[in-house]
């Protein structure tokens, strides 16, 4: 990240676009089911324990973020709503099409998150309205999927713009742009500060102890002040809200320093068997991250815990650190550190509900300095792991996996509502009648 | 150039330098290797990297007269605009329809290509949604295993 750019200096205004997909999860389940165009529609979380998107006609039912699904379930389907489990297979390739759409349009993209993009438009001279509408209508016209665009001087003020985009829908036509300075206060001063990327709720509280309660005031608040009582990065959004950029765009991310596999189970487990079979398949996935990003690691956590809000139920958690023989990215070995740990952690009598396993003290392959009289990964091992991918590349996810895994284990997660795997999966494609 | 000026000792190198080529050809060197080309692939040929493409299973008989037979599978592009004669998806009230798009005096027209399916005439009031344009065709012949 570079020093904040001086206001004033003799350089091209740098512009930044948000392209953000509207209500992504929900959308993506409508892409496939054109009889839903209009339904109420809800996603919900693993384990189809909360909602976590909604279509605007659910929200209009009063349907919240974050509700349990159990407590909305009956009002929402008597309502006519349809809910979903969440279907990452689905949305990730949905999301990969939307990217390669904004690709083909912007000099440089930052894929943010699994539905929001940041795009750097800087020194693009045709008008830049019409160029998010043009955006809008590629990715609508090659997924089906609405997005907002919010265009301004700095990344902080184009999420707010897009922000701005989707609020006023039908006003903006989904597109917002604030590089011009009197529409950015304008909007600053229409805004509530938690709206403000970066702006959580334990800091919407301290500001508004301290009477700041729009972004327009975050704004205008004494940069020194800032910096003191909270930290650098909210003085560098209220100099990014003011228009000096301060936040590039990143380009690819760096390899991860952790890699991390964590699920909650399809049920409660009270006996060892399962819940080995659950963290072998968790490990099996964590090395597969592992290999991925052409790291190694050294040490392995495996943790395991019972629910936390049942008040009838005795609590349990406990993690343990496991050290590997070298560092290492086979599964084969990881797996098993992972198993040995977890047959220290565990203890009869209580009701599981989650076990996670994390990769830790990653590097890449190659970079470490072996130890003279440890011994490092043999050869064979790598070939061995190479096969093991190239098979479940080709094959499908878990067609070779250590031999304590099932094939269609109890534990798995609920996800009685799922949608086909419609992009991904031949056997799923999507049917269209010729009668 | 007959002047000479001393630069200073050659630092020692990480850089390591092979004695020999690792493989050494023993036979005759094959007459095609400088005509090697990217073998042709289905993936380029149909251009399924675009984010537009999609893939749909047909099932039905009413555009077997085009050779489109149930079970089929079709390649999509779903940001092509219609034009009439054209293969579409027509989402008709929802339900997903793979028929011929026409225009008749003003009424859009769902035909297809199997005499014992008559045209479907889209009314006012009804919602049609044309999903995309029919690009391509797959089918398995015998199976390969």
């Amino acid at each position: 990240m570079s020093a904040c750019a001086d206001r004033g200096a003799i350089v091209a205004e740098r512009i930044f676009a948000l392209i953000d997909c509207n209500s992504f999860y929900c959308s993506c389940e409508r892409v496939f089911r054109p009889d839903l165009i209009r339904t109420p529609i809800v996603v919900l979380s693993n384990n189809d324990g909360c909602v976590v998107s909604r279509t605007p006609e659910a929200k209009a039912l009063g349907i919240k973020m974050g509700e349990p699904w159990f407590q909305v379930r009956r009002g929402f389907e008597a309502a006519g709503g349809v809910a979903f489990s969440s279907n990452y297979a689905l949305y990730g390739d949905i999301s990969e099409r939307v990217m390669t759409v904004i690709e083909g349009l912007v000099p440089q993209l930052e894929v943010y998150s699994i539905d929001e993009a940041f795009a750097e438009l800087t020194g693009i001279q045709t008008d830049r309205v019409r160029m998010g509408r043009e955006i809008r209508s590629q990715i609508l016209a090659a997924t089906g999927i609405p997005t907002g665009v919010g265009i301004a001087p700095t990344k902080t003020l184009a999420k707010l713009a897009n922000f701005a985009a989707k609020r006023w829908q039908r006003q903006t036509g989904g597109v917002v742009d604030i590089t011009d300075p009197k529409r950015r206060d304008k909007l600053l001063q229409a805004v509530a500060v938690n709206e403000v990327w970066g702006v959580g709720r334990r800091i919407t509280e301290r500001l508004g102890e301290m009477g700041i309660r729009t972004a327009w005031q975050l704004a205008e608040a004494d940069a020194w002040t800032l910096r003191k009582q909270f930290s650098v990065v909210l003085e560098k959004t209220a100099r990014e809200l003011r228009g000096t950029p301060c936040l590039e765009l990143d380009g690819i991310a760096p390899p991860k320093q952790e890699i991390c596999c964590s699920r909650m189970f399809g049920e409660r487990l009270d006996e060892l068997a399962p819940i080995r079979e659950a963290v072998a398949s968790y490990a099996a996935r964590a090395c597969e991250k592992l290999r991925a990003q052409g790291s190694v690691c050294k040490r392995v956590r495996v943790s395991i815990r019972t629910g936390m809000f049942n008040p009838d139920e005795p609590k349990f958690t406990k993690g343990m650190l496991c050290e590997l023989p070298y560092p290492t990215d086979d599964t084969r070995l990881i797996t098993q550190a992972a198993l040995a740990g977890l047959d220290k952690l565990y203890r009869p009598g209580f009701a599981f509900s989650k076990a996670e396993v994390l990769l830790m003290d990653l590097c890449g392959r190659g970079e470490f300095t072996d130890d003279l009289f440890a011994s490092s990964q043999p050869a064979n091992s790598e070939k061995v792991m190479a096969v093991l991918d190239s098979i479940n590349a080709k094959w499908g996810r878990g067609t070779l996996r250590p031999g304590v895994v099932p094939a269609a284990p109890a534990w798995s997660m609920r996800r009685e509502l799922m949608s086909q795997s419609f992009t991904t999966r031949v056997d799923q494609l999507w049917r269209v009648s010729a009668r | 150039m007959d002047s000479v000026s001393i630069l200073g000792p050659v630092a020692p190198s990480p850089t390591t330098i092979p004695f020999f080529l690792p493989t050494v050809p023993a036979g005759f060197p094959s007459p095609a290797q400088d005509h090697i080309e990217q073998r042709v692939s289905l993936d380029e040929l149909f251009q399924l990297h675009r984010p537009q493409i999609y893939l749909a299973q047909v099932s039905g008989h009413s555009l077997t007269g085009l050779g489109i037979l149930d079970g089929d599978l079709v390649l999509i592009d779903k940001a092509l605009q219609p034009r009439r004669e054209d293969v579409v998806i027509a989402c008709l009230n929802g339900d997903p329809l793979i028929k011929i798009f026409d225009i008749e005096q003003q009424q859009v027209v769902l035909r297809s290509a199997n005499p014992a399916y008559p045209p479907r005439y889209v009314l006012e009031g009804e919602e049609l949604q044309i999903w995309g344009v029919y690009v391509g065709l797959c089918r398995q012949g015998r199976n390969c295993g």
